[in-house]
């Protein structure tokens, strides 16, 4: 099913097949650009793939491994997870280490990396707490950097979806007075 | 204590620069199709962005002073 959207260059509208937009979306949210790729647009896919994923991967090594995890337990909401989930698979093995450590009482896996902290106890022994000790401010701008490239593929996904958001002003200023902008061209 | 400060805070100021520019590059990319228009905003963006940061961090460090 062809899905067309329309951009603005150069005062000309183009045409972009957008292909099956669920398909791509989904696509963009497992891996960033995959959705992309999809729809042949392999240029914003490799941008996409690449800057999301830099950043997500620098914040992820810069932490530790240890910065994104999930965990929403008494002491311990991790609401940053929220947002560092957007960017895909990258992010899904915190969720087998969350059921893993938190509710099958397991140790981690793969070296407890995005393993939750197995001690969360402000009174007694709190791992959390070593960590921040450990990392000092990188703990804080390793999940920044996470959590922006989490919702930078939200960006990604929506582009992916719809297109490209024109910025309306700007077409407006290009037009003639009277006339509709983001008109629907012919699908020939 | 006020130098400490200032260079740690050099120290990690070159973390905002990769960040700046990936965030610039995909938001360009989400309000454009084609390379130019995308680097044109990103561009801009970024520059917006960073004058933005830099406001911040002159009236947090004149705050800091005045403290």
């Amino acid at each position: 099913m062809k899905e067309p959207s329309t951009a603005s260059k150069d005062e000309q509208e183009i045409v972009i097949d957008l292909r099956s937009p669920g398909v791509a979306a989904v696509l963009a949210w497992l891996i960033p650009g995959a959705g992309h790729f999809y729809q042949r647009r392999f240029g914003k896919g490799i941008l996409f793939f690449c800057c999301i994923l830099g950043i997500y991967f620098f914040g992820l090594t810069l932490g530790d491994g240890k910065v994104v995890y999930a965990s929403f337990r008494t002491n311990d909401i991790r609401w940053q997870y929220v947002c560092q989930l957007p960017v895909g698979l990258p992010a899904v093995p915190a969720l087998i280490q969350s059921q893993r450590v938190i509710r099958e009482q397991k140790p981690p896996l793969w070296k407890g990396w995005m393993a939750p902290p197995q001690h969360v106890n402000p009174n007694f022994d709190d791992q959390l707490s070593q960590w921040h000790l450990n990392l000092k401010w990188k703990f804080e701008l390793a999940t920044l950097y996470t959590m922006i490239a989490g919702l930078l593929n939200v960006l990604a996904i929506y582009d992916a979806f719809a297109g490209p958001m024109i910025l309306l002003p700007d077409s407006k200023e290009r037009e003639p007075a009277g006339s509709e902008s983001g008109k629907q061209p012919d699908d020939s | 204590m006020e130098m400490l400060a200032v260079a740690i805070t050099k120290n990690q100021l070159w973390h905002l620069l990769p960040l700046v520019v990936a965030v610039s590059l995909v938001y360009g990319a989400t309000r454009h199709e084609y390379v130019v228009p995308i680097l044109v905003n990103a561009f801009r963006f970024g520059l917006w962005m960073l004058g933005f940061v830099a406001v911040l961090f002159v009236v947090l460090l004149w705050v800091s002073r005045s403290l």
